[in-house]
């Protein structure tokens, strides 16, 4: 019987980006999904006629520029498209608005205050400054701190000198940035509501913890580090959807010979002596490998595909405790025109960016607060996007595909499973929100998809339907993600590794763990990675 | 199980000033007159606003200011109003140079610095009266203003968009403003100021600029913009006036040997690599600091660094051979070892010599000065030609004109 090289199971993008390097490199590679169709959490699809859904992840700065390239995803299709900006819609009938514009940009926050309109220099100076000395870690492996291989202590060397590098008010800087809440750091520069709520937005996005949670601000910077297309910060959408960055990545891995089966759901890993032989299907059959990679979360690859008799008690237990917590819901709704807000003029930009309902930290709080208690959110966050005012194709004209990312909604309410009725209720408190801001809303759904964590977790396979496969707080980044001593993608299982979100450095359709999980296996492999690019210089 | 909170109408001023997203570069006060006379269309951002590189012929704007007289607006600059019992000692607390020494009826011309002793902004400081100032800069630091005022009786006011700001420059710029009835204005000597009525209004004209030359700024409510320039430009029709852009004002303020922020340097709040921070030392503005002046914003800082030799630049004038302007030159030592970076250059036309500004990594311009070179790549016709240029490290400013700083300045 065929053994294949690699199995990856799973067919998210970190999935395909691993699946298609290994293939590169020569390996004969099997992609399982269990799902008909490919994708993971960044997937399109038409959920009702002419109207392609990206119910999932719903826009791109994260992926790496490095893998696009590498991989030859423009070849396979795939276009990124910057949008511009955003705004925060406020209770006076008023929002605040993000562009693109820098002197646009502090008009628009003199409007609120002529203070934090001249603060935004120095709040951006800082950001930039935190993101130029993470960026660079994103495309390497962490080092293992406690291990005496030349090649960590190498890599601790270069965390260290990057440290060192820093002046004495960056480091200070460095260490509450990867440690405080955001609404403390914001605090530092802003003193307006609507303003901070506008920037607190990106440190509490799939995150179970509130603006005033410590370790939010470092949530922020992880939405600062991307880019498109050198545009460091900026957001854009794929189009097509989010669907057809995992399209161009399955046509880069069938160009180059990779071989993907959908509809087979892995049941278990196939170990024997301690090492990975292949895995099972759900169905019974087995197929046999030499490595299995996972783009499983942590959680789910050694929870639910791994025996727990293969794995070490510590592991284990540090397994069961990694924080993976759900918080949020999507609700994506085909539209049969393009909704009006009162609030903006009709020729706003805004239109084509995201826009925002909560106008305080206090509120974001108080909507947290409901998730603590085991309710989702009566006032919930809204990350809401009309993707349809940029890219064309993803429904017909005139009509409008609109995603809401929906925060919060626990993984359980009040400790007991969802229903269907939870769900439509969790909905409800999503369209009454859009409602009160466009009148008639309502009269212009045609479809309307709901994920609650129940669903996104049935679906995707994501637990608990957390969108980052892992918190990305600072007990589970850089060495110790996903636990302490299995932060190189590699596991207790000889020859199971793990590619996906859980690991370093973390969630977002960003690709990278995919792309450090391969350069390990191929260098356990000793085949060369010549194929991989180095990461784009930051200078 | 829904709680939304209740939209409430919104009325106010905020409202009406979302339209801004339709100009994305606003006019100034004066831009009427100067869109009419923008016969280049040859526009620039300058904080937002819509300003002219060139009007019409960029040299013959340069020889307006060095041979008649150069209307150029400044309104975009941006104009702090600091008012209150302690304005002066808050502004000593807050700026470089001694605030104490500075009259009403004076402007000078002064630095701020962070904690850390990097250079925030340079900028110019009016003392409109006892209690009363205007500051004027490139960048906006309302929030470094406002946070330095706590404990001080004092208010601090962004006021770009209410003051319109125009420099008139030239020889025959006095001549204008006696002509156009300012009566007084001879009296003023350099860095003076002094209030004259306007259209039922009130100018503030000081004898200061950015040219190196006789020269004078007004400032005056926005709605008296148009009728202020009226009354300049009619009052200098015989006497040469013209409106000018920013390149002619640049190489006059090169030939004056005066420094731009984010230009010569980067300001501490836009320096993202923490190595391009500078303290005043460093560009050029160490005679600004008073250490005997008390407590001021990076001082501890900036002695520190001076006691224990730690500045690291210097910014110097480079006169270089030949006559190729060596702009964003590589500065070498001895044609081989890179020491610094040419910021801004031009042949000048004043001095007919080769100038710019540097910023060396010490001690080159600082005690080695000798064997310096500039690697000019000048392009040709989609071609480099590489020149490699002796320059030598001389004093500023490039140019000394008389009239500057003449009692009573003459008719041109």
């Amino acid at each position: 019987m065929k053994a294949w090289d690699a199995i990856v199971i799973g067919g998210g993008h970190n999935g395909l980006v691993n699946a298609c390097y290994l293939q590169r490199a020569g390996l004969d590679v099997l992609v399982l999904e269990k799902n008909d169709w490919i994708g993971g959490a960044a997937t399109s699809r038409e959920l009702t006629p002419g109207f392609l859904y990206s119910n999932c992840s719903y826009v791109c700065s994260l992926f790496r520029p490095e893998i696009m390239r590498d991989l030859e995803l423009p070849r396979f299709g795939l276009q990124v498209i910057s949008y511009e900006g955003g705004a925060v819609f406020t209770r006076d009938g008023d929002y605040l608005a993000n562009y693109r514009d820098h002197d646009a940009h502090r008009r628009e926050f003199a409007r609120f205050s002529k203070r934090d309109a001249e603060a935004y220099d120095r709040y951006s100076r800082d950001v930039t400054r935190q993101c130029r000395f993470i960026q660079p870690l994103l495309m390497r492996t962490a080092p293992d701190p406690t291990s005496f291989r030349p090649r960590d202590l190498g890599e601790l060397l270069y965390l260290g000198k990057k440290f060192a590098g820093l002046s004495a008010e960056e480091m200070a800087l460095t260490l509450r940035f990867w440690t405080m809440s955001i609404s403390d750091f914001l605090d530092e520069y802003f003193e307006t509501d609507v303003i901070k709520a506008n920037f607190a937005l990106s440190g509490i996005i799939g995150t179970a913890l509130g603006p005033m949670s410590p370790g939010t601000a470092y949530v922020l910077l992880h939405h600062y580090m991307g880019e498109v297309d050198g545009s460091v910060g900026a957001w854009g959408y794929a189009r097509g959807g989010m669907g057809a960055v995992t399209k161009a990545l399955a046509a880069s891995f069938k160009a180059s010979g990779g071989t993907i089966r959908t509809g087979a759901e892995v049941d278990h890993v196939l170990i024997r002596n301690g090492n990975a032989k292949g895995v099972v299907l759900a169905g019974g059959e087995e197929i046999y490998g030499k490595l299995v990679i996972s783009n499983a979360d942590v959680k789910r690859t050694f929870l639910k595909l791994v025996e727990e008799k293969e794995l070490p008690d510590i592991f284990l237990r540090r397994v069961r405790n990694f924080k993976i917590r759900g918080s949020s819901g999507k609700v994506n709704i085909a539209l049969d025109s393009l909704p009006e807000f009162p609030a903006l003029p009709k020729d706003s930009p805004v239109y084509r960016a995201d826009m925002h309902f909560t106008d305080s930290i206090e509120r974001m709080e108080r909507a947290y607060d409901d998730w603590k208690a085991g309710r989702w959110s009566a006032d919930p966050f809204l990350d809401m996007m009309i993707p349809t005012t940029l890219d064309p194709t993803t429904a017909p004209p005139g009509k409008h595909f609109m995603s809401c990312f929906v925060q919060y909604a626990p993984p359980k309410l009040d400790g007991r499973d969802w229903t269907d009725a939870d769900r439509d209720g969790f909905a409800e408190s999503v369209i009454s929100q859009i409602a009160q801001y466009s009148p008639g809303f309502r009269d212009r759904i045609v479809h309307m998809e709901v994920r609650t964590p129940r669903e996104i977790e049935a679906e995707v396979g994501l637990t608990e339907g957390n969108i980052f496969q892992g918190e990305l707080t600072f007990d589970q980044l850089l060495f110790n993600r996903p636990v302490p001593g299995y932060a190189q993608y590699r596991s207790p299982v000889g020859g199971l590794y793990m590619c996906g979100s859980s690991t370093h450095p973390g969630g977002g359709v960003m690709g990278a763990p995919g792309r450090n999980a391969a350069a390990e296996i191929l260098r356990d492999l000793a085949k060369p990675t010549l194929h991989m690019s180095p990461a784009h210089d930051v200078i | 199980m829904n709680h939304h909170p209740t939209i409430k109408p919104s009325t106010d001023a905020r409202t009406a000033a979302q339209s801004h997203f339709r100009t994305l570069r606003l006019g100034t006060p004066f831009q009427p007159r100067i869109d009419a006379l923008g016969l280049k269309q040859d526009w620039y951002s300058w904080a937002g606003y819509r300003a002219p590189h060139s009007l019409w012929d960029e040299e013959l704007e340069y020889f307006a200011i060095r041979s008649q007289a150069a209307l150029f607006d400044i309104s975009p600059m941006t104009k702090y109003r600091i008012e209150g019992p302690d304005a002066e000692a808050y502004l000593d607390r807050v700026t470089l140079r001694d605030v104490t020494k500075l009259k009403p009826g004076r402007v000078h011309y002064t630095a701020w610095c962070d904690d850390e002793g990097f250079v925030l902004d340079d900028g110019t400081l009016f003392r409109l009266s006892p209690t009363r100032f205007r500051l004027c800069s490139q960048e906006r630091h309302l929030p470094w203003l406002l946070d330095s005022a706590f404990r001080y009786d004092v208010t601090v006011e962004e006021e770009t968009e209410a003051v319109a700001g125009l420099a008139l420059q030239g020889p025959t710029s006095f001549a204008i403003l006696r002509d156009a009835g300012f009566a007084g204005v001879e009296r003023l000597k350099v860095f003076d100021l002094a209030e004259f009525a306007h259209d039922g209004a009130t100018v503030t004209i000081s004898r200061t600029g950015f040219t190196g030359d006789l020269g004078y700024e007004l400032f005056v409510p926005a709605d008296k913009a148009l009728s202020l320039w009226d009354r300049l430009m009619t009052a200098g029709e015989l006497r040469g006036i013209r409106a000018i852009g920013y390149t002619a004002l640049n190489r006059a303020r090169l030939e004056a040997g005066l420094i731009v922020a984010n230009a010569d340097f980067t300001t501490s709040e836009h320096a993202i690599r923490t190595d391009h921070l500078r303290m005043p030392d460093e560009i050029g503005l160490g005679f600004m600091i008073d250490p005997d002046k008390g407590h001021f914003n990076g001082r501890r800082a900036i002695l520190e660094a001076r006691a224990r030799k730690k500045l690291r630049h210097v910014l110097v004038g480079l006169e270089i051979e030949g006559n190729i302007p060596a702009e964003h030159a590589i500065v070498y030592y001895r044609k081989s070892q890179e020491v610094g970076l040419v910021s801004a250059a031009m042949w000048s036309p004043m001095a007919k010599r080769n100038i710019a500004l540097a910023s060396l990594q010490r001690p080159y311009g600082d005690t080695i000065v000798d064997d310096l070179w500039v690697e000019i790549y000048a392009m040709r016709e989609l071609q480099y030609q590489k020149l490699m240029k002796k320059a030598k490290a001389v004093p500023r400013p490039f140019i000394k004109l008389d009239r500057r700083t003449a009692n009573l300045p003459a008719d041109f």
